[in-house]
């Protein structure tokens, strides 16, 4: 292993868990890990100031693994535990991971009213487009006709496009990179960290165990160059057609824009209530 | 020597003094979500919270409130919030986590007619078992009751001490009645009341073990942010916080959940008694129906019925020395309720025998008037 991995490894990673992990082997949770902590060590940021938040699933045995504050809470609800926590500590830099189904089905109304209320959060969502740990259910992520174990018959329902549904849910920083794309989705996770403001990068991952298995889609190395294959830059795809992107997605920035943050529109709230405050006592 | 200060006389109703409970005890976080009978406690905290720097925010559900008060909770602040019936059935998922993760919390149920959406404008008392046993899976819990303006003050302040010395979510019912009457208090000043913290770590960050209960069986508790990293997560945990399958640090962990209550349950099993000592026939009531029953009882002793009230401050852990010691003494007990019958199980349950247990249920949205319940004394002094 290199120096510089090993090095990052004793720093981030905490000793006293008791290792395996319970990810399946290929998978690209740790993929998404290294790219985190990577992002994290570039930005200088202090393992005490972090607080890696989850929901449930296979994301959400993320945080037990790193040396950070870390919480692992209920399914879909990781955002709301992150507000109160951003809310009463703004020094903190708080993280969410998600997965699909947890993000955008039994957390979908989470996740846009915090995209929507701006709190400066960074919302980091695993799109590997089944619900994995369970044992491969389809999630509001798994492509239409795709076969799981709750659609024998062929999947009947339309996926959401969970960036997209951030840009129009009003996050201030969206962007969508792969597993496969490793520098990038680094460098992505670096822009919505530093963010002011609702940040979420979503990231399209393999499911090789219960997704591309039963869709014939091969194993990891496969399912990574299907990433490749289909990604495209998001300038690039501005040039091309409807056509020529059907079927496909998009990668890098989709939104950068600048809104108040809640954190600093509740600052101005607590400094109106102290003036009235002042005003009604004599 | 200046002249003490005239004790400030308030015309306050009962949401209007949980706020000020809550302010009293320290909570500086508050999370909502609309709903009647609550949403005065949320409307004032949301002009209160922010004058002193502390923090309201109204959230998309009662599952993300519920989420965020835990939030803010870990990260150092005493938090609350507040609902009703069908709010009250969506934070259960989250409140099983803040008794898993030893979250200190408050959460105000103002109860309303149910089920479901019910009787948003009537008083009831049917949350009375959801509030103990309303998240799945075993485990400890503290329920106080409200009876006046001036209980929900005192109450809700004990119920940041007891969440913040036992590290437990603590559940504060009240009912439509006592939150929306209205009626003159001298609330106490802040000097005058004992006000608890949790109790932090002060050891070296690397000596300290997150789940490790102290003497008391309670573990320190450390803010996100302090430097004293560690994980908190809702599967059962070893005394690191790391999730574990083994059935003796299963067994360990479970039973210092529910050690940490029952070794203090001299302590959290508040009563309040009304002429027992000599009392032949009891009545044993909580939240605004207690109020009726101390009219009733007065009214029974002016007519010579030997009647007494014993009221319940705290539902949960049940006050069962207090009710049993009722039990052996008077010949009946009759338990009133906004409800089919719910205490008045739990009364029974303790009562071996000793006496007579009847219940008197009200499920038709109105508040049991102190006449029915004192019809009631006449007949059993009479059977």
């Amino acid at each position: 292993m290199p120096k510089e991995v090993t090095k990052l490894i004793h720093k981030y990673l905490r000793h006293d868990k008791k290792f395996p992990h319970v990810w399946c082997p290929g998978c690209g949770n740790g993929i998404i890990l290294g790219a985190l902590i990577r992002a994290i060590d570039d930005l200088g940021l202090q393992k005490d100031e972090i607080v890696l938040a989850s929901g449930i699933g296979c994301s959400g045995r993320m945080p037990v693994y790193v040396d950070f504050n870390t919480l692992h809470t209920t399914h879909g609800r990781a955002l709301t535990f992150s507000t109160g926590i951003k809310m009463v500590n703004p020094d903190l830099t708080v993280i969410a991971v998600m997965g699909d189904g947890d993000a955008t089905a039994i957390g979908g109304n989470h996740f846009i009213h915090a995209a929507r209320r701006n709190v400066n959060l960074t919302a980091l969502v695993i799109n590997n487009q089944i619900y994995g740990m369970t044992g491969g259910q389809h999630s509001p992520a798994t492509p239409y006709d795709a076969l799981s174990t709750t659609s024998h018959y062929g999947h009947i329902e339309q996926p959401f496009p969970i960036a997209e549904l951030a840009v129009t849910a009003g996050a201030c920083f969206v962007a969508r990179g792969t597993v496969y794309h490793v520098k990038l989705l680094e460098s992505l996770i670096k822009k919505a960290v530093k963010k002011r403001g609702f940040s979420i990068v979503e990231v399209m991952s393999n499911c090789h165990i219960q997704f591309g298995r039963r869709n014939q889609l091969g194993g990891p190395v496969e399912m990574l160059k299907w990433l490749r294959s289909h990604a495209v830059r998001v300038d690039k795809a501005r040039e091309m057609s409807a056509q020529d992107m059907a079927g496909k997605f998009t990668i890098g920035v989709l939104a950068d824009r600048e809104y108040p943050s809640y954190v600093e529109e509740y600052e101005r709230v607590r400094k109106k209530a102290r003036d009235s405050a002042h005003k009604e006592s004599p | 020597m200046r002249p003490k200060a005239t004790p400030k006389r308030q015309l306050l109703q009962g949401n209007e003094a949980i706020v000020e409970g809550a302010l009293a005890a320290g909570c500086t976080f508050f999370a909502g979500y609309p709903i009647t009978p609550a949403s005065e406690i949320s409307e004032i905290l949301s002009v209160r919270l922010p004058r002193q720097g502390g923090t309201f925010i109204q959230m998309e559900d009662e599952i993300a409130s519920m989420g965020a008060i835990i939030g803010a909770s870990l990260t150092g602040a005493k938090s609350m919030t507040a609902t009703s019936g069908p709010g009250f059935s969506l934070m259960q998922e989250n409140l099983g986590f803040a008794c898993i993760t030893e979250v200190p919390c408050v959460i105000v149920n103002v109860m309303r007619g149910g089920p479901s959406t019910g009787l948003p404008t009537n008083p009831a008392q049917g949350d009375v078992m959801q509030a103990r046993w309303g998240t799945h899976g075993d485990h400890p819990i503290i329920v106080m009751a409200v009876s006046t303006v001036r209980d929900c003050f005192d109450i809700t302040v004990q119920a940041f001490n007891f969440s913040e010395e036992y590290r437990v979510p603590v559940i504060v019912l009240s009912d439509e009645m006592v939150a929306h009457t209205r009626e003159t208090v001298v609330l106490p000043s802040r000097e005058e009341i004992t006000v608890f913290d949790r109790i932090r770590p002060d050891m070296p960050a690397e000596w300290y073990i997150p789940y490790e209960g102290d003497s008391r069986g309670v573990p320190r508790m450390a803010a996100f942010g302090d430097g004293f990293r560690h994980h908190v997560t809702g599967l059962v945990h070893d005394p690191r916080g790391f999730p574990t399958q083994r059935p003796d640090e299963i067994d360990h962990f479970m039973h210092r959940l529910f050690k940490k209550i029952s070794k203090n349950l001299k302590t959290i099993q508040l009563t309040k008694s009304f002429f027992l000592d000599d009392a032949e026939i009891a009545v044993v009531a909580y939240g605004s129906v207690a109020r009726s029953a101390h009219r009733a009882v007065l009214e029974a002793r002016e007519m010579g019925i030997r009647a007494g009230l014993l009221q319940l401050c705290t539902l949960f852990p049940f006050p069962r020395e207090s009710v049993e010691r009722v039990a052996r003494q008077c010949r009946a007990i009759v338990v009133p309720e906004m409800s089919i019958g719910q205490m008045s199980r739990e009364v029974k349950r303790v009562n071996q025998g000793f006496c007579r247990v009847e219940k008197h249920s009200r499920i038709d949205g109105q508040l049991i008037t102190p006449d029915e319940i004192c019809n009631r004394l006449i007949q059993l002094h009479h059977s």
